[in-house]
């Protein structure tokens, strides 16, 4: 084995799976193991299979991924904590040809910007919005997000969340599927190959509604892990999503060309 | 000649951006404010020119919808009165830290909180000091009629993309209600995303062919260059004050006595000074026609030229007058009068109030 160099095994009918295109080479400022990193990757594999790359718009607001314009190679805006969906709104009013995406956190979307994220859904907003629900505030430290799990320890439930005092878990995703405005509806996840490839195909399917015009908004949810927020390592975060968070956040299409299933 | 029409000043302000070549007004309902996008709607602009006009969730909604229509090189403006334009703060932050151009009208009423409806001048303040975190300036442009209400829309949109910054037009209650006879300005043409593109290479609108993409944020994890940031954007702020003040000085060849006054109050003041004049007081107005930055070069040739006292003539308890008495350091007599609170103070009570505060004061 010895014998064989490098440039023998590195030949184009070799290549299983190269770095995406539109991910530029700075590092990825995740926590090892997160999946922000993943969910970055599919979206700019699925924007360059669409031949998207110079049409596309990202907007990725205040939260882990608030760094993700140094990451996604293509024009990008960072906007204030929860006001995503209102400013790709605008640009995609404005640029109605161009492919407008947001990128946001559960704090994010299910929170300080519940308003914008169902009055862009109900308006019907022409955009795709990918949610990343991760139960928890990464970025500020690991405080309680509205998609905290009931019980669940965070570092402003560090009892558990007691849903008497502390509300429910919000399936947010639900809510928005009931919108007349929304088109496409999905819950996804990318902590193995499988689910990242499934996710994948609906991070597609979101994209390419909003190229073909369909009316209405693409929602794809990621249920994601928060490891460091967790305080786990990310294999056992992974499993401990799997049990918790799944179970609660039902994976799979909740509605397809604007009709529920 | 332009087209002439008898408007209410927030019918003017929304013609006006139509004809300014607006792409896209976004904003939400408050009152004494609400006919601006009631007539845009009615207009329905997208037929005249093409202009998206969209009825936000909130004021938080429409500045973002501003921050990103802005951010792609596009000509975006909203319009509210103050308890909405309080909630447009973050967003303004955002858009000053992003150099983001945009224009952004406040018809000022009575608060604080919910305050009233009535015409006020109390956010002079929140205009001009900053108004959302950090440290930051916008221009701030105050209409004195209903024809300046139309006219300060190009003229905002020029200082907004020349200098890449939000600009304020504050105006109050009683301009953007009142009518008056307004000479509109021809239709200009809104901007193919051709002309854009070359003209504001910075817009994110989708990156260009074998370029590098195009980042719009107000964020800096680093210190150092957080800061050197700040010192362009100060930089710029120093420009804006070289170049861009305008005021006007009304009746003050010979006047031993300045009112200080903008927007509603400088016409109310106007009628102050003929009452006074009647009497034999020789007194004139500065109208700060911009609030931000502020016309202090105009106000120490007065001070330098002999005149025995200024009165800030202001509805509001007293905002603008601290700029006076920055600029005049107690060189001569500083002194405020103003009702609030939605009360609009008369021509007799500014004489009376000169008299008492300034003459024998
Ligand atoms: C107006 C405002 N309030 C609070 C914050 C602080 N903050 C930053 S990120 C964040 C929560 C982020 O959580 P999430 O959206 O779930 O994203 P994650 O970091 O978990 O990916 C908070 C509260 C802020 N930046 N702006
Ligand atoms: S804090 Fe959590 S969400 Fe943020 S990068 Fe780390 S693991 Fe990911």
């Amino acid at each position: 084995m010895s014998d064989i160099a490098i440039v023998d095994i590195i030949k184009p009918e070799n290549l299983v799976y190269e770095k995406t295109k539109l991910m530029t080479d700075k590092t990825l400022s995740y926590c090892p193991g997160c999946g922000h990193g993943t969910a970055h990757r599919l979206m700019m594999e699925v924007v360059g299979e669409l031949g998207q790359e110079n049409d596309t718009v990202g907007v990725a607001p205040v939260g882990c991924s608030v760094l993700a314009y140094e990451f996604m190679n293509v024009d990008m805006q960072e906007a204030a904590h929860g006001r995503a969906p209102a400013v790709a709104t605008a640009i995609k009013r404005l640029w109605p040809g161009k492919m407008v995406f947001t990128y946001q956190g559960d704090g994010d979307l299910a929170a300080i910007g519940t308003a914008e994220t169902i009055h862009a859904c109900n308006r019907g907003e022409q955009i795709v919005i990918v949610f990343i629900n991760n139960g928890i505030y990464g970025m500020t430290g690991g405080q309680m997000a509205p998609t905290t799990l009931p019980q669940m320890k965070t570092s402003t439930s560090p009892y558990g969340r007691d849903i008497q005092t502390m509300g429910n878990p919000l399936k947010i995703t639900e809510l928005v599927a009931q919108l007349p405005g929304t088109y496409y509806v999905t819950r996804q996840s990318v902590q193995s190959p499988a689910a990242a490839r499934k996710a994948k195909r609906a991070i597609k399917k979101a994209f390419q509604n909003q190229l073909d015009g369909k009316p209405g908004l693409s929602f794809v949810e990621i249920v994601s892990n928060c490891n460091s927020g967790w305080k786990m390592e990310p294999v056992q975060s992974n499993e401990w999503m799997e049990e918790n968070m799944f179970p609660y956040y039902q994976l799979g299409d909740i509605k397809v060309d604007g009709k529920l299933l | 000649m332009g087209e002439l029409r008898l408007m209410k000043g927030n019918e003017a302000l929304a013609e006006a951006a139509i004809r300014a070549g607006t792409d896209g007004y976004f904003g939400y309902p408050i009152t004494p404010q609400s006919e601006v996008i009631e007539y845009l709607m009615a207009e329905k602009p997208h037929e005249r020119t093409g202009m998206v006009v969209l009825q936000a969730e909130s004021e938080v909604a429409s500045i973002n919808m501003l921050y990103g229509g802005g951010g792609t090189g596009k000509k975006v403006m909203t319009s509210s009165s103050s308890p909405g334009i309080s909630l447009m703060q973050e967003g303004l932050s955002y858009m000053a830290g992003g150099e983001i151009p945009c224009i952004v009208a406040n018809i000022v009423r009575g608060g604080p909180g919910l305050g009233d409806i009535q015409p006020a001048q109390s956010d002079y303040f929140q205009s001009v000091k900053g108004g959302g975190h950090g440290d930051y300036r916008l221009p701030v442009l105050a209409p004195a009629s209903v024809q300046e209400m139309s006219d300060f829309v190009p003229i905002a949109y020029e200082l907004a993309f020349k200098y890449r910054t939000p600009v304020l037009i504050v105006s109050d209650g009683l301009i953007g209600q009142m009518m008056e006879k307004v000479e509109l300005f021809d239709q200009m043409p809104r901007l193919t995303d051709e002309e854009i593109n070359e003209k504001y290479p910075w817009g994110t609108n989708g990156k260009p062919k074998g370029q590098e993409r195009r980042i719009l944020t107000s964020l800096d994890l680093d210190p150092h260059k957080l800061e050197k940031h700040n010192f362009k954007l100060q930089e710029k702020y120093r420009t804006i004050e070289e170049n861009e003040v305008q005021y006007e000085l009304i009746d003050c060849e010979d006047a031993e006595y300045i009112i200080v006054a903008y927007g509603s109050s400088a016409r109310i003041s106007q009628k102050a000074v003929q009452l006074a004049r009647e009497e034999g007081i020789k007194v004139g107005i500065l109208r700060p026609i911009t609030l931000w930055p502020f016309p202090k070069n105009a106000i120490d040739e007065l001070v330098v030229g002999g005149v025995k006292g200024f009165l800030s003539v202001e509805m509001s308890a007293g905002q603008m007058v601290e700029d006076v008495k920055l600029t005049v350091r107690e060189r001569t007599k500083v002194d405020h009068f103003g009702r609030y609170g939605g009360v609009i103070h008369s021509p007799e009570e500014v004489l009376e109030a000169l008299k008492s505060k300034i003459i024998g004061g």
